[in-house]
């Protein structure tokens, strides 16, 4: 009754659309960071020529891409603990009772995380314009001078770094709350009828059963802060010179601004290297920790 | 939130109120007071929601005021004269009208990719097939490779098969997830295999068993991947940008952006127009929060 090809027809255009866009483009970048493409190369393929290593060579001579580097660094330092923490107390706290009201309340936390990251730059922006902005206002209000949130190289990064902070928790925190339903009452009265505080018992039973979440939230919030890019191409274009870029938008500058293909791929095949790195040392220490 | 872990007084933490049994607990509906940790909380977490969810009453209270009164220093929480010019200004003298048609039609095509995955997912649960296990491994391997690595090379295949600047250009590089198809195999698999076996039988084809058995029966997972979609597609950003170079193929996202260069000195009219893209959003969110969040949820179960 069924015929052989089926399966294949079922199963078909999605595979081969995931292997095109997920599998080949890494094919692509290994290929294409091996030569000069640029502009003139993407309309005619018979002026691409192999150069071997010289794109590695000049971007590790490259300052911008250090700078770039050493700001994907500070973002994720500064964004993952924030991120994990910020969102595992905030579930914590939304889960205390199971009340209609803390319910209700649980709706406000997710918004950030499901809006488009243009429209809510706009809104930051705004925010943290010098002139107009409502932030220097507040600080005026408690008698602080006013800070150039975006244009002050000492400032900017975390400025930028607070508005994906502030997208960041919505999705951990909605991921933290269905790790907490596992969490056995039993194991929660047993506590209490101990004399145990709520406090004690967050941290001495909570906390340890929800080590799995918070080991994912942690793997997938460093990956999603080493691929840093949404914030700071809508605020600041990664200025003010350059003290803002990020590794990925530093490859977007210098693959469609720059249109220097060749280069840029051969960042994206760092980056990945970076990404798979990171994220390979995380399991293994996931894994001796489950050895323990 | 206290800061001593040490043991309280009695009526801070009380016993359990329900008794220790597996039996579900009664609910009570002569509650007792609440404890004071939980007022503290209650207090706490009030605070969090409104600072989260101030950035969004800015922006509508800003998009309803005239241009004097959003760039005023200090500035006025509440509008003083309401006005709703420059959402008229969008649409009549900057193309948002365009932005918008674009927009919903790049939701609409992920909609073909949701298809795609239902289909993908289909086959994998239910079909046993040669390659099988190597095609779903590629497929599950593509969720390890972030996208910003995949930007470059991407944007090279859409050239090299002539799909930028096109509406197709732009939805195919995300049409499909392979975490959708994930999604669907995993639902799929629990459909009991006699009923598919059952309309075979009754001689339905291959296309009729998948639209009038599969698809009803996978509804709840179907319609929190409609969310998501919808969701997606309306908030997509970089791909329209890297492969939209024509004014014509702009979406919402792509738009704002570029009014956030343009005319930075009116930010009423900024506000209006980051107010059109996000309020849809939180209408769709309102609505479908249990999809949304169930949807979220499933993906921290990778």
């Amino acid at each position: 009754m069924k015929p052989r090809a089926t399966p294949y027809l079922l199963v078909g255009p999605a595979s081969l659309l995931l292997i095109a866009f997920g599998v080949l483009p890494i094919l692509v970048a290994l290929l294409v960071s091996a030569t000069d493409m640029d502009a003139a190369g993407l309309g005619d393929l018979s002026r691409v020529s192999f150069i071997g290593t010289t794109n590695y060579q000049a971007l590790f001579a490259d300052p911008s891409f250090w700078q770039a580097l050493g700001n994907t660094a500070f973002y994720v330092l500064l964004g993952v603990p924030s991120v994990v923490a910020l969102s595992l107390v905030a579930a914590l706290a939304l889960n205390h009772t199971d009340s209609r009201f803390f319910r209700a309340l649980r709706s406000f936390y997710f918004l950030p995380a499901i809006t488009g990251i243009v429209a809510i730059a706009l809104v930051w922006g705004y925010l943290y314009n010098s002139q107009f902005g409502l932030f220097n206002y507040l600080l005026s209000l408690v008698g602080l001078p006013p800070v150039q949130w975006l244009s002050n190289p000492a400032v900017v990064k975390v400025s930028v770094a607070a508005v994906a902070i502030w997208r960041g928790t919505g999705l951990n925190i909605i991921i933290f709350l269905a790790a907490l339903q596992g969490v056995p009452r039993e194991y929660l009265e047993a506590a209490a009828l101990d004399g145990a505080s709520r406090l004690r018992t967050t941290w001495s039973i909570v906390l340890p059963l929800l080590r799995f979440a918070i080991f994912f939230v942690t793997v997938t919030t460093v990956i999603a802060w080493l691929q840093f890019f949404d914030e700071a191409f809508v605020l600041t274009k990664g200025g003010p010179l350059g003290s803002s870029t990020s590794v990925s938008l530093f490859l977007f500058q210098e693959g469609f601004s720059g249109a220097r293909f060749g280069y840029a791929s051969a960042g994206s095949v760092v980056l990945f290297v970076i990404i798979a790195a990171v994220t390979l040392v995380q399991l293994r220490t996931r894994r001796a920790d489950v050895d323990l | 939130m206290s800061t001593s872990e040490a043991p309280r007084p009695v009526p801070a933490r009380p016993v359990p109120t329900r008794p220790v049994s597996t039996r579900r607990p009664v609910p009570t509906t002569a509650r007792r007071r609440p404890a004071r940790s939980t007022l503290v909380v209650g207090v706490l977490v009030t605070l969090g929601a409104v600072a989260t969810a101030f950035p969004f009453a800015w922006m509508i209270l800003s998009s309803v005021k005239p241009r004097s009164e959003s760039v005023a220093y200090p500035p006025h929480v509440l509008p003083q004269h309401v006005t709703l010019e420059y959402f008229g200004t969008l649409f009549s003298e900057l193309d948002f009208g365009r932005y918008l048609v674009n927009t919903l039609a790049v939701v609409l095509i992920s909609m073909i990719g949701l298809v795609l995955m239902a289909m993908a997912g289909y086959g994998f649960a239910k079909f046993e097939f040669r390659g099988k296990e190597a095609i779903f491994f590629l497929v599950l391997a593509t969720m390890m490779i972030p996208v910003q690595v995949t930007m470059i090379p991407t944007y090279l295949i859409l050239n090299g098969l002539g799909l930028t600047n096109t509406l197709l250009g732009i939805a195919l590089p995300t049409l499909v997830s392979a975490f959708g198809v994930f999604l669907f195999r995993q639902f799929m698999t629990t459909i009991p295999t006699e009923i598919l076996e059952a309309a075979r039988i009754d001689g339905a084809g291959e296309a009729r068993v998948f639209a009038r058995i599969v698809l009803p029966m996978s509804r709840p997972i179907l319609a929190v991947q409609v969310v998501l979609t919808f969701i997606t597609g309306w908030n997509s950003f970089l791909w329209p940008l890297i492969i939209a170079s024509d004014q014509n193929l702009y979406t919402l996202s792509v738009g704002i952006a570029l009014l956030n260069q343009q005319v930075a000195t009116n930010p009423s009219l900024q506000m209006a127009a980051a107010a059109l893209m996000v309020v849809p959003v939180l209408i769709v969110f309102v609505i479908f929060q249990r999809h949304i969040v169930q949807g979220f949820a499933l993906s921290g179960l990778k």
